[in-house]
């Protein structure tokens, strides 16, 4: 590794056992943690809403058919509402991994590339 | 009323300077872009300095390709509410991709799919399979595209049986199609690389969104904006009644009496949904694209873009498909196309001769047909760039030359390749046009879902994965899906069939494999990873940290 690195242009090499050494690190532990919090959950959600909605369009179709106004029915709504979900949790994802997860995993990105002391 | 007799004279002219003015454009873009293309990372991840909302463009014009704008708007327009739903597995789709893939991916991967799979493994078996499977993906769809994209030329054209333009009947027309679009693919990635194709691929969104957006709005004028409204008149022109605003007509159908021949639709529909959402994230045109921006951050942000401009975009298929049913009618559609592919130029020239007489429908009809070659081409140009890719990084320097090969060997190789898949690509079509080949798009997916995702998922999650894991999951994943194609429906015993009703060979009764080989493809990579004591758990490790970290990342280049 360089002797006094810089932040300006990219950050200096770093050998792969500086890398793999973070692996146990209490900090890298909450960082995976903190990742899998959203992630795991969010995915579980979001496929098991995705399923309901193909097992609906599947074997409830009476279900889906419900008009509930004009001709907009309840297939069309439940539709739309994929959509909401979709944008809705790439939203939410965004806002906690820029909250949650960005800060921690700079900080050692940072450390890794710069060292201990490096602020 | 019809797309035959109207899309003469002077239409036809229209059709041909709007199609030729955007490829005298992308073609500039693709002779700059080549000036700025200097190594290796400049050729398979543009420079790696794309801007998230550059990247989010191309990611979608990747993906909106002209079975999701033709396909869907055609389908919708024939069978209803079932369009509709495909649109909703390819939107939620990119959950997986944006939650569990892109950004890891693009912290711990230097150029292709390969390089995260291979990253704790012996190198050559897996980057081999990763190839194959690559391959396997990209030329399913490309052939898909490329058979559509001739039989558009002619019907846009408008050349009928018996009548010619520029000399051309329409099988011939069909043909120059084909080659007409393969060489352009060939130029966009062989000369501009990453950096062109990916500007390429902005412009190309830009008209496929602009034109879906105009003729969307013309059709909701119509309508004086009221969705109800529409889907009420298109269920009535249907003649399907409210069914056609219900799932049922195209996919899952009930079969009357049989029992059986119901439940196997309907677990049809269930392993489409299932190949659908979980596809995307295993499509390697679509991952190499997280390679092109700085950092994963900006892929996450570019996922975002997508994301929304993807979702956008089927909302617009659905007015169109529906609007098409409304104003076009199902027995206009089938008459000019019995797949119902275009739908939406009939829809473009009925609207604007609605709303400004023939003039009006002629333009319509040249924009939308214009941008349903930019879907095409930019799908294509993305699926050429991922095969060159795979085949210089992983096939040629890291497996034949054992990495020792310098960036400008690689750079060449790739050119090399690009040119080679392209000219397979093209022949391949021309033999293929006259089969039914719309079932490869699925395939793709099925493909993707069965053989990439899970070995992915399992290299950045699981730290026991190894190598024979890795090369059990990929081969059976897609050994898996492509087989029991080769015994459904699909190819044999029904007149719809690739080998048509003469042949039966179709023993498996589904025709989307995912529900069964998607599980039998993680199957493999968890009894093959157990079969073997291979185990690096200090390269794991170091993936690990640098996936959640991007420490050891690869950065952009400056020049």
């Amino acid at each position: 590794m360089a002797t006094t690195p810089t932040r300006d242009g990219p950050p200096p090499d770093v050998a792969e056992h500086e890398i793999a050494a973070l692996h146990d690190d209490p900090r890298f532990v909450d960082l995976k943690r903190r990742l899998f919090r959203f992630i795991v959950p969010a995915t579980i959600a979001f496929l098991a809403w995705f399923l309901l909605y193909v097992v609906l369009s599947g074997y409830a179709r009476d279900f889906m058919g419900t008009v509930l106004f004009g001709n907009i029915n309840i297939a069309l709504v439940f539709g739309l509402l994929q959509f909401i979900s979709t944008f809705g949790i790439a939203w939410a994802y965004s806002r906690y991994a820029a909250r949650e997860v960005d800060p921690y995993a700079q900080e050692l990105h940072d450390e890794i590339h710069y060292g201990e002391n490096a602020q | 009323m019809n797309l035959l007799a109207q899309a003469t004279g002077s239409g036809r002219t229209l059709t041909f300077t709007l199609f030729l003015l955007m490829v005298a454009a992308t073609l500039v873009i693709t002779v700059w872009a080549r000036r700025h293309t200097r190594d290796a990372t400049d050729f398979h991840s543009g420079g790696r300095g794309f801007k998230p909302w550059q990247n989010g463009f191309a990611i979608a014009s990747d993906y909106m390709s002209a079975a999701s704008f033709l396909g869907i708007a055609g389908t919708i327009a024939l069978f209803g509410y079932d369009g509709f739903l495909y649109s909703i597995g390819f939107l939620v789709a990119w959950l997986v991709a944006l939650l569990l893939v892109a950004e890891l991916l693009r912290n711990s991967g230097r150029f292709t799919m390969a390089d995260v799979l291979s990253f704790r493994m012996r190198q050559r078996p897996v980057r081999t399979a990763a190839a194959i499977s690559t391959m396997s993906v990209s030329i399913f769809y490309l052939l898909a595209q490329m058979v559509g994209a001739g039989a558009l030329i002619a019907l846009l054209l408008g050349i009928k049986e018996g009548q010619t333009f520029l000399g051309m009947n329409a099988d011939v027309a069909a043909n120059v199609g084909i080659v007409l679009v393969g060489l352009l693919m060939i130029v966009y990635v062989a000369l501009g690389g990453m950096k062109g194709t990916t500007w390429v691929q902005i412009v190309q969104a830009c008209v496929l969104l602009g034109g879906a957006a105009l003729l969307a709005i013309m059709v909701l004028v119509e309508y004086n904006f009221n969705l109800s409204n529409l889907l009420g008149s298109a269920a009535d022109a249907s003649g399907a009644g409210s069914a056609f605003l219900e799932p049922g007509l195209r996919y899952g159908t009930e079969v009357p009496g049989d029992a059986i021949a119901t439940m196997w639709s309907k677990l049809d529909l269930l392993s489409l949904g299932l190949a659908l959402v979980l596809g995307t994230a295993g499509l390697p045109h679509i991952l190499i694209r997280f390679y092109t921006v700085p950092d994963s951050k900006a892929a996450r942000k570019s996922v975002n873009w997508g994301i929304g401009l993807i979702g956008t975009f089927y909302l617009l298929t659905l007015v169109l498909g529906f609007g098409a049913a409304a104003m076009v009618g199902a027995e206009a559609i089938t008459a000019q196309n019995p797949a119902g592919n275009t739908a939406a130029p009939q829809l473009a020239e009925v609207a604007g001769e609605g709303l400004g007489g023939s003039a009006t429908g002629s333009i319509m009809l040249a924009i939308i047909a214009s941008a349903a070659f930019a879907a095409i081409l930019s799908t294509v140009a993305g699926l050429v760039i991922a095969s060159s890719s795979s085949l210089a990084h992983d096939l040629y320097n890291s497996v034949i030359r054992r990495g020792t090969a310098t960036d400008r060997e690689e750079v060449i190789f790739a050119k090399v390749a690009a040119i080679g898949v392209g000219a397979i690509a093209i022949v391949l079509a021309l033999f293929a046009q006259s089969l039914n080949v719309a079932f490869l798009v699925a395939l793709a997916f099925a493909v993707a879902a069965s053989a990439n995702l899970p070995t992915l998922l399992l290299s950045l999650f699981w730290k026991r994965f190894n190598t024979a894991g890795a090369v059990a999951g990929i081969y059976g994943g897609l050994i898996a899906a492509i087989g029991l194609v080769i015994f459904s429906p699909v190819v044999s015993s029904t007149p719809n069939s690739l080998l048509g009703e003469g042949v039966d060979i179709a023993w498996f009764p589904m025709s989307n494999p995912g529900l069964v080989s998607i599980p039998l493809g993680l199957i493999c990579a968890v009894v093959g990873t157990l079969m073997s004591s291979e185990s690096q758990p200090q390269r794991f490790a170091t993936l690990q940290v640098r996936a959640l970290t991007g420490a050891g990342s690869e950065r952009a280049v400056e020049h």
